[in-house]
């Protein structure tokens, strides 16, 4: 009956091992460990329909909880909402019973490398995506909870950002059951953590200001608020969606829908810029096709000297055969 | 129509104790009463002795509840961590036994099958999610506490937030031990919302003594107190109607 919460008690299994399920007796053979959370340990494996991800826990309560969750997602049609639940089953490893789920392997990349990678322009059009399916996840009736970068993934290509671990997510109208401070809004002092679509919003201007901020930061000063709209405010990383972020931030976005237009409209107000930008570009551009011009013109002199050098050498040799005779 | 209340005690302490009955008794006294005891272990750079981390573990085992040991910093996320896994637990019990006048003795949720465990769980999570909760939290402010005392505000107004998010109802009190004269002194009586405890934490005066054990009799006192104030006023809600 005792249960401890301690991350020491994360299940390690070493790679080759083969899990066979007590309940549906399929195996599954361990390649490597894909993230760790604090619910439980996820890895690749191997089975008969190919790569698919494990999640073994130390709690079958929790474990259960997620699969419950995982399962209401397949019922909502079309839309993927979150990885597909495969089955659920324990895992006896001779010591103890190891509950684990099986689900689909989604194969990405994490969202920062991503964006380091490809250029932090990608970092609005991400967003856009991650509203749209908060938005249909908020149509059927969920809210995602612990939304942080480590809980999406960029899949692709083309690139397209999918939500990963479902342990925060909850039904609307009730509890945040699991989240991380520097995400949530009940530590920011910015509002309670009942599970309505401001409380995925919030989350979402924060993981924009984490792609500014890598090392995060922690609560300051008795005016959270005013912290968050300066640290946004001193990157010119964010100051495109400063007024979205804001928005998101004080909970004025009742849907997922309304947050996404705006940020699309501030994508349009970036591009005059960046149009601007552009032109100084093709200042730029035309001055180094001036400069091959200049090196053509140059050219075309030197095979003019040429020529008179060849000229004269032949006249010279002309001369000699003429006092030559 | 009554769906019974969670009622549980949560322990803030720093160290063992060194005063009065042994906290682990009167642990297994409150899990006879209905009460869950969870315990944090609060540490700082230095780590907590062994004995302390003894206790810590010893008094949430024989209360039935939770206990982690963490450092000041994530105290806040720890405690509501706590609070609601003690409150899973719990009605896991429940349900627990439930199962077994059902399926016979010996079968617990993790003999099911997963998809059938999957709706236990459900139900479970239903619970928690709806029943009233009362808690009554246990500070310790013995003076290697006093650095620490406004993390635990913050944690406590945390906790607040946490679980006034549910649709349940929530009722809190707050002790302190040592108290000034007595081994516990109350701080705020029973309240749905922890909104001003600012207030009350500057009072905090720390000694020496760490009474754990009597601390916790004062808790469970103080649920008794609850339980026999509320029949009182249902009593008289009583004559009322039969007196119109």
């Amino acid at each position: 009956m005792m249960n401890h919460i301690s991350k020491n008690q994360a299940v390690s299994i070493r790679p080759g091992t083969v899990i066979t399920g007590k309940w549906h007796k399929k195996d599954y053979q361990i390649i490597k460990e894909l993230g760790y959370g604090a619910l439980g340990t996820v890895y690749l494996a191997d089975s008969l329909t190919g790569p698919v991800a494990v999640k073994f826990g130390h709690d079958s309560m929790a474990i259960t909880s997620e699969v419950n969750v995982l399962k209401h997602f397949s019922k909502v049609q079309g839309q993927a909402l979150g990885p597909s639940l495969i089955e659920m089953d324990d895992w006896m490893n001779g010591i103890k019973t190891v509950p684990f789920y099986v689900m689909e392997y989604i194969k990405g990349e994490p969202l920062f490398r991503f964006l380091s990678r490809r250029g932090t322009e990608w970092l609005g059009i991400l967003m856009i995506q991650l509203l749209k399916d908060l938005e249909n996840l908020h149509h059927a009736g969920w809210v995602f909870g612990d939304l942080k970068p480590d809980n999406v993934l960029v899949a692709g290509p083309p690139p397209k950002i999918r939500l990963l671990d479902v342990g925060g997510t909850t039904l609307i109208g009730r509890s945040i059951k699991e989240y991380t401070e520097f995400f949530d809004r009940g530590y920011w002092g910015l509002g309670d953590r009942k599970a309505e679509a401001s409380y995925d919003l919030f989350a979402v201007a924060m993981v924009m200001i984490n792609a500014a901020y890598p090392q995060r930061f922690e609560k300051r000063s008795s005016d959270p608020y005013a912290n968050l709209k300066k640290a946004i405010e001193q990157k010119d990383l964010l100051l495109p969606y400063r007024n979205v972020m804001l928005n998101a931030l004080k909970g004025t976005y009742q849907s997922a829908g309304e947050m996404r237009e705006d940020l699309v409209g501030s994508l349009y107000k970036d591009n005059k810029k960046k149009k601007a930008v552009q032109t100084n570009q093709h200042a730029v551009t035309s001055r180094t096709v001036r400069k091959k011009n200049l090196k053509q013109k140059r050219s075309k002199k030197y095979s003019i000297l040429e020529t008179i050098v060849l000229f004269t050498f032949l006249l010279a040799v002309y001369v000699i055969y003429l006092f030559g005779q | 129509m009554e769906k019974g209340t969670l009622r549980q005690i949560l322990l803030l302490t720093d160290g063992c104790s060194n005063e009065g009955e042994d906290p682990v008794a009167i642990a297994a006294l409150a899990r006879e009463q209905g009460i869950t005891v969870n315990v944090i272990g609060i540490l700082d750079d230095s780590a907590m002795g062994e004995k302390g981390l003894k206790e810590v573990e010893e008094i949430a085992m024989s209360g039935g509840g939770v206990h982690q040991v963490v450092y000041t910093k994530q105290l806040a996320h720890t405690v509501q961590m706590v609070t609601r896994k003690g409150m899973t637990q719990t009605l896991q019990g429940v349900v627990n036994k439930e199962l077994q006048s059902i399926l016979g003795h010996g079968q617990e949720m993790e003999d099911l099958p997963p998809e059938k465990r999957g709706q236990v769980m459900e139900v479970v999570d239903e619970l928690g999610e709806t029943i009233d909760l009362e808690v009554c939290i246990l500070i310790d402010t013995s003076a290697s506490m006093q650095r620490k005392l406004t993390t635990v505000e913050d944690a406590i107004l945390d906790l607040s937030i946490s679980l006034n998010s549910r649709i349940g109802n929530n009722e809190f009190s707050l002790y302190a031990f040592p108290g000034k004269r007595k081994p516990l002194d109350e701080l705020l009586d029973w309240t749905p919302h922890l909104k001003n405890i600012h207030k009350v934490f500057p009072k905090l005066s720390s000694g020496g003594i760490t009474p754990t054990g009597p601390a916790l009799k004062g808790a469970l006192e103080a649920f008794n107190q609850k339980r026999s104030k509320r029949r009182l006023l249902h009593d008289e809600s009583y004559f009322e109607e039969s007196g119109s």
